[in-house]
């Protein structure tokens, strides 16, 4: 077999759909008599719901109905966590505590929905919310993550000691004993803050409970429909079968998409149920800077021992993270910090103390990154600030002590995301970092350019850094394949697509098993009624655990073809062939049959089936890799600070990129585009700024800056590729690639840029405003 | 409930008579009373640029205007463009050049592109990306856009 499309940059098999305005996306779905629901939410980001008045709401013409904690009964519960929480291992605290579909006593962050309204348009329900009298007791918010951990702070979950969430320690080595050979000891405080996912399309649902086919209809901008249907069945006393979760086109997800289940999930099929009648909810930007999960805070007290040489001794850090009013995410992203706090390093000893902290502010799950970029700056940072001290260059410093190829599978000897032990599986961090200096000019950029450059007068730096991204986790994806009587192959899956390209991709896995065009795959993801095996897309798992899944479900069809090929054409399996829809001699062209045939000819209407022979052409196969696979690459970039604004010009953007076997280029750099785009935004545009009241002072696109293209600069994608060992295809994901180093590229570049103020960033994101209070701050002139 | 007034809109070439509520956005009546879903909305406040539409020819934000602004004038959304089997030109250089990916932002982006495309035929990078600052796109980092529109150039051009 020819492997003639995966690593191929072909064009999208979903774009002309999308192209032309005809792909549905959730709030395209209309449906007859279908009802429009809006929400009031709290003002206050932590107070008591003293009442609350529907009655004036409810008399508004056009209303259907008004529901608040009150009126939901028995069926008001906590909703269940997302994540199971961490197994009752040594020393592992951990508070479990979940959203409610409405308030029913005390606010716990602003945004938290009070009453939904129901009516006959989107226009009157908004009305009626303004019609609601509800009378709330403001307490005094935990805003602060330091201060929410002082004894005497006020509780965001009054049955708790404290605000503390969760404690967890990890260990590799001995780190003080390390550090007690040390010939340096670098220690920062170091300060992340929030950011937005700020998918274009905003969440929406459209629920419809059939009374009489007795079924339950939710579209739902979601990226894990199978967990959505399989929760709310069990949350309402129905059958699987009975609910169908379908996430149509979704207008981009970046991580919070995947949370569940989001209370307007909840109402919105509790109300469906109770009314028999559709209902559509679609959330407004505003609504999504308070109800749509966030993420990013953590304060870290880091520490990095080394040898004079500028090896590696160890890292320390003890950190707190902001979970928001709740935790249903569980220590997904803190523990992801923990499993990126060691860089592509080879790093021998390290310690972690993780306090997770509740605050009243909207609650947090994983964002593009998810927690990866705080542990990558950390390192990064800590290593600089290093290799300042040891007066080593800083990419020396990294060379020295980068993961050697020979060392994988390198097992860290700590926990990852999933509780499992933390291996890297493969890579040459080497060449990565290398392939990105070289690209980049660094030795040329430094010994001519930058000389010159600051001869004119012209505040020009370099950044260049390494990462790891842990990719592609379990448990587990299937696919089912099917050859259809027209020599099309039809493939499910579970996943959702959230603009990935997986219908391109994936099909490109089918077409090489099969013989058959990409184009010739019609390509089924996330509904329900298709495919009800599997979690969700996140964590770059499209490209890892799903593609794997179809990859062995298009093998098993293969073989099935060539089994019975062998029979028709009496010809042995091994002098067969697929390619251009058919299987064929290979030595005798002419003596083949079509798939489309053969497939009909596997389900006969009429003679016998042998026993034992499944009927059709089909298969349907899961994949579940035996760990995570850890993508690695280089960033390295130039930029231009004009030291009168602040304001920065990126010169120069380069990525290298090791993700595995490519299946796609051409997807591979828009993600990587996209990834680096929001990095970008973390870094110098993007910033939720909360008061002490919890107040969210930038809730629209219009305080709130997402970055545009003239913001975004070129960006130049170079790939090495090292396969992947734990899966067939080879495969690793790179969905966050982008995203993770940029602030502690940043941060390095503005340094440099800007080294006649001797500068120390220790803090995402940066800003102009931000920049220039700091270099006021350490009030030094050039 | 509230009165309705009459308008009486050109949409695509096609006339649409309606009785629509003072207050109903241009962009709710496009995509909700018309069936037009085309047009998609990020925002409702003016920044995001999803929501753009032609109207006598000139791109605006649909989210930003009543449709009974619209009465007796010409609006002209993504669904004018092309079709799956006949993309227009601009269309065709997004698919080249994967200038979409989840494709919410994409038509406001075709619909202040059309007009641009038609004003300088033959544009610079520096002025694609000035054109296209007021479209946000969280999915593609803009690059790919800014391919596809120098691709959609030559291919207008030629
Ligand atoms: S929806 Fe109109 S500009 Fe964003
Ligand atoms: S393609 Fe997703 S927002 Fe632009």
């Amino acid at each position: 077999m020819t492997q003639k499309h995966v690593g191929r940059r072909m064009t999208r098999t979903e774009d002309p759909r999308l192209l032309t305005g005809q792909a549905l996306f959730v709030d395209d779905v209309q449906m007859p008599g279908m009802l429009h629901a809006a929400f009031l939410r709290s003002d206050y980001a932590h107070a008591r719901l003293v009442s609350i008045d529907v009655s004036a709401a409810r008399e508004r013409p056009g209303v259907v109905a008004v529901f608040t904690a009150e009126d939901m009964g028995d069926d008001w519960k906590h909703g269940p966590p997302l994540v199971s929480p961490p197994p009752t291992v040594e020393d592992i605290v951990f508070h479990s505590r979940t959203h409610v579909p409405l308030v029913k006593d005390k606010v716990r962050h602003a945004g938290e929905p009070l009453a939904i309204v129901i009516a006959e348009s989107r226009y009157i329900a908004e009305d009626a919310v303004e019609d609601i009298w509800v009378e709330l007791e403001p307490l005094e918010a935990v805003v602060d993550l330091e201060k929410a951990l002082d004894p005497g702070a006020p509780l965001v979950h009054d049955d708790l000691e404290s605000n503390l969430a969760a404690h967890l320690v990890q260990e590799k080595g001995d780190y003080e004993a390390a550090k007690a050979q040390a010939d340096l000891v670098v220690k920062r405080r170091i300060y992340i803050d929030r950011g937005a996912a700020g998918a274009m399309e905003n969440r929406g649902i459209v629920a419809h409970w059939d009374v009489r086919a007795q079924q339950l209809t939710l579209w739902d901008t979601t990226q894990a429909p199978i967990p959505i249907r399989n929760g709310l069945a069990a949350m309402f006393g129905l059958s699987s079968h009975q609910v169908r979760v379908i996430a149509p086109f979704v207008g981009g997800g970046f991580g919070p998409k995947i949370m569940m289940y989001y209370p307007e999930e909840v109402l919105l099929t509790w109300a469906t149920l109770k009314m028999g009648r559709p209902i559509k909810w679609i959330e407004d930007r505003r609504e999504n800077f308070f109800a749509t999960t966030q993420e990013r805070t953590q304060v870290h007290y880091g520490e990095m021992a080394l040898t004079k040489e500028g090896r590696i001794l160890g890292v320390r850090h003890d950190f707190l993270h902001d979970t928001g009013a709740y935790d249903p995410y569980g220590l997904t992203v803190p523990l992801n910090t923990q499993s990126h706090a060691m860089g592509a390093y080879d790093v021998p000893n390290y310690s972690s103390e993780l306090k997770v902290v509740f605050t009243n502010k909207t609650i947090v799950t994983p964002v593009r990154g998810a927690g990866r970029p705080q542990g990558i700056f950390l390192a990064e940072r800590l290593l600089d600030i290093a290799a300042r001290e040891l007066g080593i260059d800083r990419l020396e410093i990294r060379k020295k002590n980068l993961i050697p190829p020979d060392a994988f599978p390198y097992e860290h000897k700590i926990i990852d995301q999933a509780f499992a032990p933390l291996v890297f599986d493969s890579g040459n961090y080497l060449a990565t970092l290398e392939r990105a200096a070289a690209a980049i000019g660094y030795e040329k950029f430094i010994a001519e350019e930058q000389p010159r450059l600051r001869a004119e007068g012209k505040h020009v730096g370099l950044g260049i850094v390494s990462f790891v991204e842990t990719t592609g986790v379990g448990p587990y994806e299937g696919a089912r394949v099917t050859v259809e009587t027209d020599g099309r192959v039809s493939v499910a899956t579970g996943v959702g697509t959230q603009g990935q390209g997986h219908f391109t991709s994936f099909a490109q896995i089918v077409a090489d098993q099969l013989g058959i065009s990409p184009r010739d795959v019609r390509m089924v993801t996330g509904d329900t009624a298709e495919f009800h095996w599997g979690t969700g897309t996140f964590a770059s798992r499209g490209s890892v655990v799903a593609a794997n899944a179809i990859n062995a479900a298009a093998l098993s069809v293969r073989n099935k073809v060539l089994k019975l090929a062998s029979k028709i054409l009496e010809t042995p399996e091994e002098e067969l062939e697929l390619a251009d829809g058919q299987v064929r001699v290979a030595d005798l062209p002419h003596r083949a049959i079509e798939l489309g045939e053969l497939a009909a000819m596997a389900n006969p209407l009429r003679g016998a089936v042998e026993p034992g022979t499944e009927p059709g052409l089909e298969s349907t196969d899961y994949f579940g890799p035996k760990y995570g696979a850890t993508a690695n690459g280089a960033h390295a970039m130039i930029l231009e600070v004009d030291p009168e604004t602040m304001m920065i010009e990126i010169k120069r953007y380069v990525t290298v990129e090791d993700c595995g076997t490519v299946l796609n280029p051409l997807i591979l750099e828009g993600q990587i585009h996209g990834g680096v785009a929001l990095g970008i935004a973390n870094s110098y545009y993007e910033q939720l700024v909360f008061d002490e009241n919890g107040q969210l002072l930038n809730a629209s696109l219009a305080d709130y800056l997402i970055p545009s293209a003239t913001e975004i600069p070129p960006i130049e994608v170079l790939h090495e590729e090292t396969r992947s060992p734990l899966n067939p295809l080879g495969s690793k994901g790179a969905g966050e690639a982008g995203t993770i180093p940029v602030p502690s590229l940043f941060a390095q570049a503005l340094e440099d840029a800007l080294q006649d103020y001797g500068l120390e960033i220790l803090e995402m994101p940066m800003s102009p405003n931000r920049l220039f209070e700091l270099l006021h701050e350490e009030s030094k002139t050039p | 409930m509230n009165i309705e007034y009459p308008i009486s809109v050109t949409v695509n070439g096609t006339r649409y008579d309606r009785d629509v509520e003072p207050r109903l956005l241009l962009s709710d009546f496009l995509r909700h009373d018309l069936g037009l879903t085309g047009t998609h909305v990020g925002c409702e406040h003016g920044v995001c640029g999803a929501c753009t539409v032609l109207f006598n020819g000139q791109p605006v934000r649909s989210c930003l205007m009543f449709a009974v602004q619209a009465d007796g004038q010409e609006v002209t959304t993504v669904e004018a463009l092309g079709t799956p089997d006949d993309l227009h030109p601009i269309q065709e250089a997004f698919l080249e050049a994967h200038g979409a990916q989840c494709g919410y932002c994409t038509p406001g982006f075709f619909m202040t592109l059309v007009p641009f495309l038609e004003e300088n035929p033959d544009p610079t990078e520096e002025e694609i990306r000035e054109a296209i600052a007021g479209n946000l796109c969280r999915c593609t980092g803009y690059q790919h856009i800014v391919d596809a529109v120098k691709l959609a150039a030559a291919k207008l051009g030629s």
